[in-house]
């Protein structure tokens, strides 16, 4: 198993080879399958996350999208299947890791401030009976200002409106400081303006080479916001480069009959011929 | 044993009969509202209901004794013990729905408040000194031994009454309870069917309390639903099933209470639904434990046979250890984790089952996202032999495994 | 002075002590939507308190607490094995449960016939708080005294005892305690295990609903595990402050309560005591009653007049 091979390299020569292991796979799932009720929703999924890249997952609704990120992390019960993080099984990495799930699972009406809720981020490095201190506050202030919230962090959460509480999210995974991020919906339910902000801080976390999965539904920006697709329908469709793998022939696998032919030929005009 | 046997055959004297018998209505009638209040999702509401009725009982006893004398009289304090509770689920609406705080906090907020409240009454009242408050005990824990006659008659006959109210209004409670947006859209006053619903629910308890007492009236509106369900998913049958059951406990709880001693009436009767509870959910095979794991061990070796087929097909090393051993098991997979000529021929027949699969699923990828089987059983056993036919001409596959030959090997 | 001293103020410390000790735990049940956990096990604990009598043959001892904590236990262990092997929705696996073993309860009581003997149904709901004496003080200042203090009676002992044991180990998981509250796929991502957390905070409801139990019966448990955390729900969005206004109102209740319990019939000519633990709970009622109307920004009287104004 390739897992446990690097794994004995890792613990072998130390840091260096964790180097090369991870850029070699910093997200990697192997059949993956869990059904809900006795119903496949994921079937056999094996898919690696491009290194350093900014990737979407696609697919339609029901497609196991959510599923997908949350079995992978071992947040839900799974038939078959691993997860490695740079090499290592997920379990022991869990500090590089930092995952966004959707705005709609926490109860917003929590008391708790804009700060506290990303002062949550950093919980899994404070350590046993300790306090969140001056320094993580600090740190977590930084990550406010990142996502244009500094103004906002005493605020209690319920008092934002979606966007607000999206960039909050976003704000608690930048202060995780991890290798890879792992964002449920993101852009759910957000105004314009927030929007263009987390994709800019997206784009920011990749060019200081960290790798982000991200679960997608408007298939209308994938061109413009992403650099790759994995296009997932219960299956793994395709992944790949967006020019690669992001055509009319996989979307039609993935969507069936839901994508008219018309909004198809649109997304395909947008592709850039290749020379 | 011979004392249980007369009391169950209705033989241990008149009154002991009536008592059985208004049990087992009552447990009918009990078991037939919880039906709803389960499938609405509110069961708990039913404890806050329970525990509101002592402050009404107490104050209706203190209203009785310094107007006429007699605060004991069943009627009154039933009747006092009906506005109370009341009351009880008004406050939990209106703490649920005019504050931040949840259905759960408003709940335990009620109970505990009003209970204290009966409580602290219940406490004056012994200090009255006034005779006859023996007798409001037994709204605690129940009590039938010392039932009068007329008393066991108004108990039996209101939870009948409330029965058959229930049954009249079946269909749009059934209604209520799986679509309350259509129901409304449908012309039916939702508000209202949600009230008639609470008002008969706070009418049983109350008819209950004489005889199960108020901490555990609730059982009988809870468990017997809780239990049903086990055994059907139709609404008709779980409110027939449920009746049975807390008709069943209502008689053999009380005929036991009645023939031993030392046998509290409510106790003995959450016992015996509760073992009617435990051998439900162990034995029934619609949702019960035993059937769900046999039926989740099968899906599972299914899901994993067929992956570890498809792995063959595609030259990919097995894996998962159960994944292996099921092929190994099945005679697919040597030791040296090369398929045998038997599995390598399976697994070829295994991955042309999956490209008509998959190609079905791009054509009609709504249907293959309901469908239970998808890609888990031959498509020729799922599908019509036409569509097979069809999926087969577009993929250009030359014949098609018959079903014969991909028969699983489960 | 001496007699509020040896008689009123060792029943004050109980009343104060158990609803502090459940009064801080409930912001936990009350944020995670389990407010009625607290309800269900103070119903449990029964047929533990009776089984461990069968065994001591006294009542307020150590086997009759083991035997209230293992039977909480059983009965979290038992609602989750209904909710999960089942399938039943929490609220209805709770209602079977608790009933289940307060029925268990019931039953033993009446056929051991230790009914009436010194522990009956009446007592494990109103408890007894009244009983608690303190002859060996004579003065406030034996409050400094060693030696008179350890003659406190033992329930207030153990009580202050769990109090300071429940403080300090939520002080200690404060972070873990909030975070598997609010986010509990952030905190499973994070290695902080929302399951373990969860059946913590169980525990310590447990410990505290026993403790307090005996003293101040089962009612006033369930009163303390809700009232104080919804009623300082109403006046907060911080989370810690939500604590110490909950600590304050439980503490508040646990006197005010009392005193009016101990005080208010004879000034009303009135012959004769009320039930102290009930009336604390009433108290508590009424505090939650006032800050649902009329907090500010949450309360309903609040809201109307902002609506009002601003139309």
């Amino acid at each position: 198993m390739t897992s446990t091979a690097s794994l004995h390299s890792v613990t072998h020569n130390g840091r260096r080879t964790d180097h090369e292991a991870a850029a070699a796979n910093p997200f990697t799932v192997q059949g993956l399958t869990v059904a809900y009720h006795q119903k496949p929703v994921l079937w056999n999924v094996s898919f690696s996350a491009p290194v350093g890249c900014l990737t979407a997952i696609i697919g339609p609704n029901g497609a196991g999208k959510s599923t997908f990120l949350k079995a992978a992390l071992g947040l839900i019960p799974k038939l078959s299947g691993e997860t490695s993080v740079f090499g290592a099984p997920i379990k022991k990495q869990l500090a590089r890791i930092a995952y966004v799930p959707q705005r709609s699972s926490v109860d917003w009406d929590f008391p708790a401030t804009a700060l506290d809720v990303v002062t949550m981020g950093l919980y899994g490095r404070i350590g046993w009976l300790r306090w969140p201190g001056k320094r993580h506050r600090a740190a977590a202030m930084q990550s406010l200002a990142a996502v244009g919230m500094q103004a906002f962090a005493q605020r209690q959460i319920g008092q934002l409106s979606g966007g607000q509480q999206q960039r909050i999210f976003l704000a608690r995974a930048l202060a995780q400081d991890a290798d890879v991020y792992l964002m449920d919906e993101p852009f759910a339910g957000v105004d314009a303006a927030t929007e263009k902000a987390i994709v800019d801080v997206l784009h920011q976390l990749v060019v200081s080479g960290k790798t982000v999965l991200v679960v997608h539904h408007d298939l209308e920006t994938v061109r413009d916001y992403f650099s790759h697709v994995f296009l997932l329908n219960g299956q793994p469709i395709a992944s790949g480069a967006v020019e690669d793998a992001f055509t009319p022939q996989n979307l039609q696998k993935a969507y069936g009959g839901r994508l008219a032919s018309t909004q198809l030929q649109g997304l395909a005009a947008a592709a850039p011929h290749k020379a | 044993m011979h004392a249980f046997w007369q009391a169950i055959t209705l033989q241990a004297g008149y009154n002991t009969a009536l008592v059985c018998v208004g049990a087992a209505i009552l447990g009918a009638s009990a078991g037939a509202i919880g039906v709803f209040v389960l499938l609405r999702k509110r069961t708990l509401v039913s404890d806050a209901v329970s525990h509101a009725t002592l402050p009404g009982v107490a104050l209706a006893f203190i209203v009785g004794q310094l107007l006429f004398e007699a605060g004991r009289s069943l009627p009154l304090l039933l009747t006092g013990a009906a506005i109370s509770a009341a009351l009880g689920v008004l406050a939990v609406d209106a703490i649920k729905n005019h504050t931040r705080l949840n259905e759960d906090t408003a709940i335990g907020t009620v109970l505990s408040t009003f209970f204290a409240l009966g409580m602290v009454l219940l406490t004056v009242i012994q200090s009255l000194q006034v005779s006859g408050q023996a007798g409001l005990e037994g709204f605690l824990l129940g009590a039938t031994s010392g039932m009068l006659f007329s008393e066991a008659v108004l108990i039996a006959v209101a939870a009948g009454i409330i029965g058959a109210a229930l049954l009249l209004r079946m269909k749009e409670f059934t209604l209520l309870c799986f679509d309350e947006q259509f129901a409304a859209t449908s012309g039916y006053n939702v508000k209202a069917l949600d009230r008639t619903l609470l008002i008969l629910l706070v009418g049983i308890v109350v008819i209950g309390l004489k005889t199960v007492g108020l901490v555990l009236i609730v059982a009988l509106a809870i468990i017997p639903p809780v239990a049903a369900r086990f055994w059907t998913d139709r609404v008709p049958v779980l409110t027939a099933i449920a009746a049975g059951i807390g008709a069943t406990g209502g008689y053999i709880g009380a005929a036991i209470s009645a023939s031993a001693p030392d046998m509290p009436t409510g106790g003995v009767i959450v016992l015996v639904l509760f073992t009617l509870f435990v051998i439900s959910m162990l034995i029934a095979p619609a949702r019960g434990v035993l059937a769900a794991a046999l039926r989740h061990r099968r899906f599972q070796k299914v899901v994993h046979l067929r992956q570890g087929l498809l792995s063959l097909a595609h030259n990919e090393p097995v894996l998962e250890p159960l994944t292996a051993r099921l092929l190994r098991r099945n005679g697919l997979l040597r030791g040296d984790g090369r398929p045998t000529p038997e599995g390598a021929s399976l697994a070829h027949k295994t991955a042309q089952d999956q490209l008509l699969w998959n190609a079905y699923k791009q054509q009609a990828p709504e249907e293959a996202l309901l469908m239970k089987d998808w890609s888990l059983r031959p498509i020729q056993e799922v599908l019509p032999p036409d569509v097979v036919k069809s999926l087969q001409d577009d993929l250009s596959l030359d014949s098609a495994p018959s079903a014969n030959t991909l028969r699983s090997p489960l | 002075m001496d007699i509020f001293l040896q008689f009123d103020f060792p029943s004050i410390l109980l009343g104060v002590f158990a609803a502090l000790s459940c009064g801080l735990l409930g912001n936990f049940l009350v944020l995670r939507r389990q407010a009625l956990m607290g309800d269900a096990i103070s119903h449990v604990v029964l047929p533990g308190i009776v089984i461990g009598f069968l065994f001591s043959h006294a009542t307020a001892s150590w086997p009759m607490l083991l035997g209230a904590g293992g039977a909480a236990i059983v009965s979290v262990l038992l609602i989750e094995l209904i909710r999960r092997l089942g399938n039943v929705e929490p609220g209805a696996a709770m209602g079977v449960v608790f009933t289940t073993m307060f029925a268990v309860g019931v039953v033993l009581l009446e056929q051991t016939q230790t009914a009436g003997v010194h522990l009956d149904v009446e007592h494990a709901l109103y408890g007894n708080l009244e009983s608690a004496i303190w002859l060996e003080a004579y003065s406030w200042r034996d409050l400094f005294n060693l030696s008179a203090l350890s003659a406190l009676p033992e329930d207030v002992k153990l009580l202050a005892g769990v109090s300071l044991v429940l403080i300090v180990t939520v002080l200690a998981f404060f972070k873990e305690l909030k975070i598997t509250s609010f986010d509990p796929l952030l905190a499973a991502s994070l290695g902080i295990s929302p399951q373990i957390f969860g059946l913590l905070l169980i525990v310590m409801v447990a410990v505290a609903a026993v403790a307090a139990f005996s003293a101040v019966g089962s009612i006033l448990v369930i009163a303390m595990f809700i009232c104080p955390a919804a009623t300082a729900r109403m006046l907060t969005d911080s989370l810690k402050i939500q604590l110490w206004l909950s600590s304050l109102v439980a503490v508040f209740a646990g006197v005010a309560g009392y005193l009016a319990a101990a005080f208010l019939p004879p000034m009303l000519g009135f012959d004769g005591s009320v039930s102290a633990a009930g009336m604390i709970a009433v108290v508590a009622g009424l505090l939650q009653l006032a800050a649902m109307l009329f907090a500010p920004r949450y309360g309903v009287v609040w809201r109307r007049w902002h609506l009002q104004r601003s139309s």
